[in-house]
């Protein structure tokens, strides 16, 4: 099974996967977030608190948590690719972290956007905020580090050791909200007990999670293209494939 | 449908400001992001084809002087 699974490390096999499912995934996420942000928008009910304000989480909580859960793959790429020295999982990391950066930098601004009816400010230096705003710089050393290095086998090095020592800041974000006092809520989306949240708010986010989960690896799947070709510009199937692609 | 009219919509009950800046952010983000994506997938195509060029160019004229 693993020899199988080890194939797909060929930049060829990588390139012409990626082709089959980025598709799907395109297809799929536009779907989810119409659906889920639909719904969200016009069909959920009004907070009994917030009003319509609360309409905010469709996107926020997603974005959040996606931003969580790049951090996470990233890393495991690039512990995959130093550990095995499999440059396609570097590659994986190196076209995550943009994607990544982006949707922790949506969980923030509409998390002020969100806070400033609220809880009457933009913005608060509580755990949970600024050890989401640290997520967001390490997505950007990663990018830079990846960035500044001509040889991209040190390049992958250097970003990936950043990546994977900022790990600790994953169980910082999750749990900052139970162990400091916050203006925070704590989660309402439960995956053992029930959900503290009524269903017809519950469903159009966690369809929104989804869509953002399918679109992140929309997004990842593309820049991996992009990042295969630039790798391999020596190899005679990509010039034959630039040829085609090129002249469009 | 939780809104009466199209104007009750936009007012999202008087927080129209906040609901509209995170989504317009939210989506002009992932419209960027996706055509920065784009744009940089077909620089390096052309990118590779510039470079085919060159070298094709340069064995040419090796071949001129001998």
């Amino acid at each position: 099974m693993w020899k199988w699974l080890h194939s797909y490390a060929d930049p060829q096999r990588a390139y012409r996967l990626s082709s089959t499912l980025l598709p799907w995934f395109s297809y799929l996420a536009f779907a989810f977030i119409a659906i889920g942000t639909v719904w969200g928008l016009l069909f959920a009910p009004s907070d009994y608190q917030q009003g319509d304000s609360y309409r905010i989480i469709f996107i926020h909580v997603p974005a959040a948590s996606m931003s969580m859960t790049a951090y996470i793959a990233m890393a495991s790429a690039s512990f995959i690719g130093m550990v095995w020295q499999i440059k396609s999982a570097d590659w994986v990391a190196a076209s995550i972290a943009p994607v990544g950066a982006v949707m922790t930098f949506i969980a923030l601004i509409t998390g002020a956007a969100w806070g400033k009816p609220m809880w009457g400010t933009w913005w608060v230096w509580d755990a949970r905020l600024t050890s989401e705003l640290v997520l967001l710089f390490l997505y950007l050393g990663v990018i830079s580090l990846y960035a500044s290095f001509e040889d991209k086998v040190l390049a992958a090095r250097a970003a990936g050791i950043l990546a994977i020592v900022g790990v600790v800041n994953i169980p910082i974000i999750k749990y900052s909200v139970e162990w400091w006092s916050s203006l925070h809520q704590p989660s309402t989306i439960k995956i053992i007990e029930e959900s503290t949240m009524s269903s017809d708010m519950l469903y159009p986010l966690l369809i929104n999670i989804v869509g953002f989960g399918l679109l992140l690896g929309a997004i990842t799947l593309l820049r991996f293209r992009t990042e295969i070709l630039a790798r391999n510009s020596m190899r005679s199937w990509v010039r034959e494939l630039a040829q085609i692609e090129g002249a469009k | 449908m939780q809104f009466h009219n199209l104007s009750d919509f936009f007012n999202m009950g008087g927080y129209a400001f906040y609901v509209w800046l995170s989504y317009g952010v939210t989506f002009i983000s992932f419209g960027l992001l996706i055509a920065l994506s784009r744009y940089k997938k077909q620089k390096t195509f052309q990118d590779i084809n510039k470079k085919t060029l060159r070298e094709q160019l340069l064995k040419s004229r090796r071949s001129d002087i001998k």
